[in-house]
C-alpha cells in the first residue's frame, strides 16, 4: 500500500502551513517525518486522515484519491495522535470495543482482534482495566493497538512517543518496526526526536512548511556535513541555509 | 453504506453514551432531582397561586403537579440535550472526537447515531422520573406511559439535535456557560412548562406571543397530549419540523476541523 501526496498546500486564514507538499511512501516500509515544533508536522497528519478537508493538491492511496474515496482511505489507515484520544473512564477493552464498532467491526470479531492486538502489545492482562489507571507507556501500547484493530495497511503516529522515558520510546519504536517487517504495514512516524530514526530510514524533513529533505537519514548526514544525525537535523532547521533539497 | 457496518457503529455509539452515562452517577440524579425539586418543592409553593382551569387534553380539574409533569419531562430532555452538546465540545477540546471522525462511515450518520444514542439515554430518565411523581399522585392512565414513548423519542432528538448544533457554534468549553443563560432558561421559562399559555397572556401578550413559537412549548404539548392519550397534531408536525431544521443545521455547520486542533 503506497500513499502518495501531492502538490498539497494548507493555510489556517492568511497563515500558509503547508506549502507544495509532494512524498511518496512504499509499502511496508517505516518513515519518518521529523520536523522542528510547528514545521507542519501535525497539520499534514489532520489532512492524511481527513480531520481537515483538503484546500490544495491531493493525497492518493494506492492512486485512490482520499478526497474521492474518502470511506475506503480511512478503512485502510489506522492513527495514533499526538495527543491522547482514549476515553479514560472506559476499560482498555471498552475503548477498543468503540473504535472496532466505528469501524463496523461486530463485537465478536472485534473481541478476536482485541486479544490478539493486546496479547502482541503484551496488555492483556490489563484488558479490564480502566485507562485512568495506566501509566503513560502504556496507554500508548493501547493506542496503537486500537490503530491496528481494523487491520489497515496504513499506520500513522504522530509524535507517539511524547512524555515517555527512553526505555519506553524504544520499545514502541522497536515494535512498530516490527510490525512493517511482519505484517507489511506502511509506517509514517512523525517526531523531533533523532534518536528513534535508524541510519538507513527515508525520511521527510518538514521545516515550516515545506519539504527540505526526502531522502534516507544517512543523506540528512552527508548534505548537511555533520557527523550524526541529531546535528545534522539542528544545523538544517536552526539554519535555513538548506533550502530546496528534494 | 453497508447495513450491518452502520448497525454495528450505531450500538457502539450507543454503548459507549451508556457506559459514560452508568458512570457518571451524579448526573443521573441531578437529572432526576432537578425536576423533583419543581415537582416537590416549587408546586407545593404555587399550586395556590397557579390555579388551572380545565384544560385540553385533561377532562377534569388537575392538581399543578399533574400540570407541570410533562413539561418536567421535556425538562430533562432539555438539559440532557444541553448536556450532550457540553460532552461534544469536552470531546472535541479533549481531542476524543477524533477517534470518532476516523470512522469510515459517513459523518453525517454518525452526528446521527449521537442524537439518537442521547435520545435513548435520556428516555430512561424521564421514565424513572414518571415513576416517582406517582408519589405525588401525578396518575396519567396506564396507557399513556407507553403512547407518550414516540413523543418523548421525538422531544429528546429535537433537542439533541438542538445540542448538536450548539455544539458545532461553541469554540471553546468556556461559552458552555452561555447556554444555560440564552438557551435553557428562555426555552424553558418561556413555554407552557409550567403555566398554561392563556395565562401568560393574560399578563403580557408579547410574552405570549414568544412562548406560542417557542419550540419548547410544542414539545411540551406534544408530551402532555400524548401523555393523557390525544395527540395534538400541531404540535407534532412543529416538533417533527423542528428537529429536522436542527439536525439539518447541526449536520452542514459541523466541521471537522475544529476536533483537529
Amino acid at each position: 500500500m503506497t500513499i502518495s501526496v501531492e502538490s498539497l498546500s494548507f493555510s489556517y486564514g492568511p497563515k500558509q502551513a503547508l506549502q507544495d507538499v509532494n512524498f511518496l511512501l512504499n509499502k511496508g516500509e517505516f518513515h519518518a517525518l521529523i520536523g522542528p515544533n510547528g514545521a507542519g508536522k501535525s497539520t499534514l497528519f489532520a489532512l492524511l486522515t481527513r480531520l481537515y478537508a483538503l484546500q490544495g493538491g491531493n493525497i492518493y492511496i494506492d492512486g485512490e484519491s482520499i478526497k474521492a474515496q474518502p470511506a475506503s482511505a480511512m478503512k485502510r489507515i489506522g492513527v495514533v495522535f499526538q495527543q491522547s484520544t482514549l476515553d479514560l473512564d472506559l476499560t482498555v477493552t471498552q475503548n477498543l470495543l468503540y473504535h472496532a464498532s466505528l469501524h463496523g467491526i461486530s463485537s465478536k470479531e472485534a473481541q478476536k482482534q482485541i486479544d490478539r492486538e493486546l496479547e502482541r502489545m503484551e496488555m492483556k492482562a490489563r484488558a479490564n482495566e480502566k485507562v485512568r489507571g495506566l501509566n503513560g507507556g502504556h496507554r500508548r501500547r493501547v493506542e496503537i493497538a486500537r490503530a491496528l484493530l481494523h487491520k489497515p495497511d496504513i499506520l500513522l503516529l504522530d509524535e507517539p512517543t511524547v512524555g515517555l522515558d527512553p526505555q519506553t520510546r524504544r520499545a514502541l519504536n522497536l515494535h512498530v518496526r516490527k510490525l512493517c517487517d511482519d505484517e507489511n504495514i506502511t509506517v509514517l512516524w512523525a517526531t523531533h526526536l533523532m534518536e528513534e530514526i535508524n541510519i538507513d530510514d527515508p525520511i521527510i524533513l518538514l521545516h515550516q512548511g515545506s519539504i527540505l529533505l526526502d531522502a534516507l537519514a544517512s543523506t540528512m548526514i552527508e548534505k548537511s556535513g555533520e557527523q550524526n544525525l541529531t546535528d545534522a537535523f539542528h544545523k538544517l532547521t536552526d539554519s535555513d541555509s538548506f533550502g530546496g533539497a528534494q | 453504506m453497508n447495513l450491518s457496518a452502520s448497525w454495528y457503529c450505531f450500538k457502539g455509539i450507543l454503548s459507549r453514551e451508556f457506559l459514560r452515562f452508568v458512570q457518571q452517577r451524579s448526573r443521573f440524579l441531578s437529572a432526576l432531582i432537578r425536576p423533583l425539586l419543581w415537582l416537590i418543592v416549587f408546586a407545593a409553593g404555587f399550586r395556590a397561586a397557579l390555579g388551572i382551569a380545565i384544560i385540553e387534553p385533561y377532562d377534569t380539574y388537575i392538581t399543578y403537579e399533574t400540570y407541570i409533569a410533562p413539561g418536567l419531562c421535556c425538562m430533562i430532555l432539555l438539559f440532557n440535550g444541553m448536556q450532550s452538546s457540553l460532552s461534544m465540545v469536552y470531546d472535541r477540546e479533549m481531542g476524543s472526537m477524533r477517534v470518532l471522525l476516523m470512522s469510515p462511515l459517513p459523518r453525517p450518520y454518525l452526528l446521527l447515531c449521537k442524537m439518537v444514542s442521547t435520545a435513548l439515554i435520556s428516555l430512561t430518565q424521564v421514565y424513572a422520573f414518571l415513576v416517582i411523581a406517582l408519589l405525588v399522585s401525578v396518575e396519567p392512565p396506564l396507557l399513556g406511559y407507553l403512547t407518550v414513548l414516540p413523543a418523548l423519542l421525538l422531544v429528546a432528538l429535537l433537542l439533541s439535535s438542538l445540542g448538536l448544533f450548539l455544539s458545532t457554534r461553541i469554540r471553546q468549553l468556556e461559552n458552555f456557560a452561555g447556554v444555560m443563560n440564552f438557551v435553557i432558561f428562555p426555552m424553558f421559562f418561556l413555554s407552557s412548562a409550567l403555566y398554561p399559555l392563556w395565562k401568560m397572556q393574560e399578563s403580557s401578550e408579547w410574552l405570549y406571543w414568544i412562548c406560542a413559537v417557542n419550540p419548547f412549548t410544542h414539545a411540551v404539548e406534544l408530551v402532555r397530549y400524548a401523555l393523557y392519550l390525544k395527540l395534538n397534531s400541531n404540535a407534532m408536525f412543529i416538533t417533527a419540523g423542528c428537529t429536522l431544521f436542527f439536525a439539518a443545521l447541526a449536520v452542514t455547520g459541523f466541521n471537522p476541523q475544529k476536533s483537529g486542533k
